[in-house]
């Protein structure tokens, strides 16, 4: 009896193999969507890029109907949202307690947080393409309703630094999902230092001598302002890398260490 | 085969799993039975890598099971079955299991069918599940990778009788076949009715452990010293299992003679030494239980 499942149990574990990372990542694309929360987070995205556009229409000016006058009012609300869909992904697993499962499925949680950001990064990415391309139909439509030359004021490098720009949004919440571990807590957070902190900074800029100085390294969301309306100094790129490094990647570093040895329960 | 070896979880200073050793062998189901707050979720949840162990070693076929490199197919686990997402439908959190373990799509229909779940059972959101329904699902889930080695905390809660039978056979006929299953249950009958051996924990310690038929027979003894404190010592280096029933008298489930050599050797005097009167099983457990009652009641 013994020896028979003992060769059972070896047969089986030649057969089994790794899970791939790929694998990974396209089970938690999909978990993003499958929960009336996510298909209503992600349908936002596309709504809120329709109503974008034809408000752009509407109201804009008609001089102001380019381009990037459209990439940019398609693009906003998806900074908004796109951090959410990183965060709740990471904090469900707490919140709904579905990490009892996903995590004996898969118990190296490091590749699950690795999973996990590769796809929000692929949402975001994909959005944002979707976002560019409504914006170029827009700036025909447009200008076309205008009686306006369509204008293309939008460089590839300049578009490529919007990506970035929204990639350090997303990151946020990715982040904050991993530090906190807790939807609720983690929606409240977020929504405080991207609406309460600028504003607290700002004032403390005007206020403050010693701040108006420190204020672009420790600002995060002023030093990606640039990144939004176009990055020209080697200034704005070190301020950038160090407010990043001070909100993103040291709070997400400690965040790990927490989901690493984090209790699942 | 599951191999606990000096398994303990300690939290800030409160012991709550201490020194726990055992197996769960292929071929047979072991019922992990204990009271409430007596360690069996913690263990569980030590054994697949949810919570770190302080001190000592849980192997599922002899490897760590964060070792293991696809482990739904190995070892299929149900901790809670609440802890799903809620806003996930039933065929959608076994379609999850099914990708992630890289298994045929054909499975998912195939266990929603084992478990007696409908097609419009399955395509609702499990937020709005009965308890019930929900341990069929999460039986399901634990059984879609075929593994050979189960792990189920408390699957009969929320089962009614026929439901508990059904589970019975499922177990029985999966153990049949080869495979190692351990449940744990807090309900004595339940594991009574389900379980070929018995592990019996109780404040984190095994009370004892051994085959249903060989436990259930077994009379236990009674024994008692003026100096219990040294009778106990005298219990604990002869490796022998005991509970103190309050009065100074020690209740285990090793033999007469035994105990009477362990006394005999340490040269503690006995003023009582006999068979208890009824299936040792049993009083211990409710024991336990009254133990813990008066514990909660004092707290
Ligand atoms: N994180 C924790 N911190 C402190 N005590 C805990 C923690 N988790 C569990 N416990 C305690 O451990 C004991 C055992 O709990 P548990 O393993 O759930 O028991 P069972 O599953 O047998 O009912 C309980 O008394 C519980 O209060
Ligand atoms: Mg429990």
């Amino acid at each position: 009896m013994t020896t028979i499942t003992d060769e059972a149990v070896r047969a089986r574990r030649t057969e089994i193999a790794q899970i791939p990372l790929s694998r990974v990542v396209s089970v938690e694309l999909r978990k993003m969507f499958d929960t009336r929360a996510g298909f209503w987070l992600i349908a936002s995205l596309a709504i809120t890029g329709v109503f974008a556009t034809i408000a752009t229409i509407a109201f804009a000016p008609d001089q102001s109907l380019t381009y990037y006058t459209f990439a940019k009012a398609i693009g906003f609300p998806m900074t908004v949202i796109l951090p959410m869909i990183a965060l709740l992904s990471l904090t469900s697993e707490w919140s709904q307690r579905s990490g009892l499962t996903t995590f004996t499925y898969l118990p190296n949680r490091r590749r699950v947080v690795l999973a996990k950001t590769l796809s929000s990064v692929t949402v975001a990415v994909a959005s944002m393409g979707l976002a560019f391309a409504a914006g170029a139909i827009g700036t025909v439509v447009g200008s076309h309703i205008a009686g306006t030359s369509t204008v293309w004021d939008l460089s590839l490098g300049h578009a490529l630094t919007i990506v970035l720009g929204n990639l350090t949004c997303l990151l946020t919440g990715t982040m904050l999902g991993m530090l906190l571990r807790s939807s609720a807590g983690g929606l409240v957070t977020y929504f405080v230092i991207t609406l309460l902190l600028p504003t607290l900074f700002g004032l403390l800029a005007s206020t403050q001598d010693w701040f108006h100085d420190l204020r672009p390294w420790v600002d995060l969301s002023l030093a990606r302002s640039s990144l939004f309306e176009g990055m020209h100094t080697g200034d704005q790129w070190a301020h950038l890398a160090v407010a990043v490094a001070l909100w993103i990647v040291l709070p997400a570093a400690f965040g790990l260490r927490q989901v690493m040895r984090a209790e699942v329960k | 085969m599951i191999t606990i070896e000096n398994l303990s979880k300690t939290y800030g200073g409160t012991s709550v799993v201490r020194d726990i050793s055992f197996k769960a062998r292929p071929g047979r189901v072991t019922g992990f039975l204990g009271p409430n707050g007596a360690g069996k979720s913690t263990s569980m949840r030590m054994m697949v890598g949810l919570t770190t162990p302080t001190s000592g070693t849980a192997t599922i076929n002899e490897r760590r099971f964060v070792d293991l490199p696809n482990p739904g197919r190995e070892v299929g686990v149900m901790l809670d079955a609440s802890a799903q997402h809620a806003g996930r439908t039933g065929r959608e959190t076994l379609t999850i299991a099914q990708r992630m373990m890289g298994i045929p799509a054909s499975r998912v229909a195939e266990l929603l069918e084992l478990v007696s779940l409908t097609a419009t059972e399955a395509d609702r959101r499990v937020g709005n599940y009965s308890l019930g329904m929900r341990q069929r699902l999460g039986i399901a889930a634990a059984l879609i990778g075929d593994p050979q080695v189960l792990i189920l905390d408390e699957p009969a809660n929320g089962l009614d009788p026929a439901g508990i039978r059904w589970m019975r056979d499922l177990l029985r006929d999966y153990a049949d076949h080869g495979g190692t299953v351990l449940l744990s249950s807090h309900l004595l009958n339940e594991i009574e009715i389900i379980a070929d051996d018995i592990v019996m924990i109780g404040q984190g310690r095994i009370v004892c452990q051994g085959s249903k038929t060989e436990l259930l027979q077994a009379a236990g003894t009674v024994v008692r010293s003026p100096d219990s404190e040294r009778l106990h010592r005298a219990l604990v280096a002869a490796g022998i299992a005991a509970t103190e029933s309050g009065d100074g008298a020690f209740r285990t489930g090793a033999g007469i003679t035994e105990v009477g050599r362990a006394a005999h050797k340490a040269g503690v005097l006995l003023t009582e030494l006999r068979a208890s009167d009824s299936g040792g099983l049993e009083d211990m457990f409710l024991e336990l239980t009254a133990d813990t009652q008066r514990e909660r009641t004092a707290a």
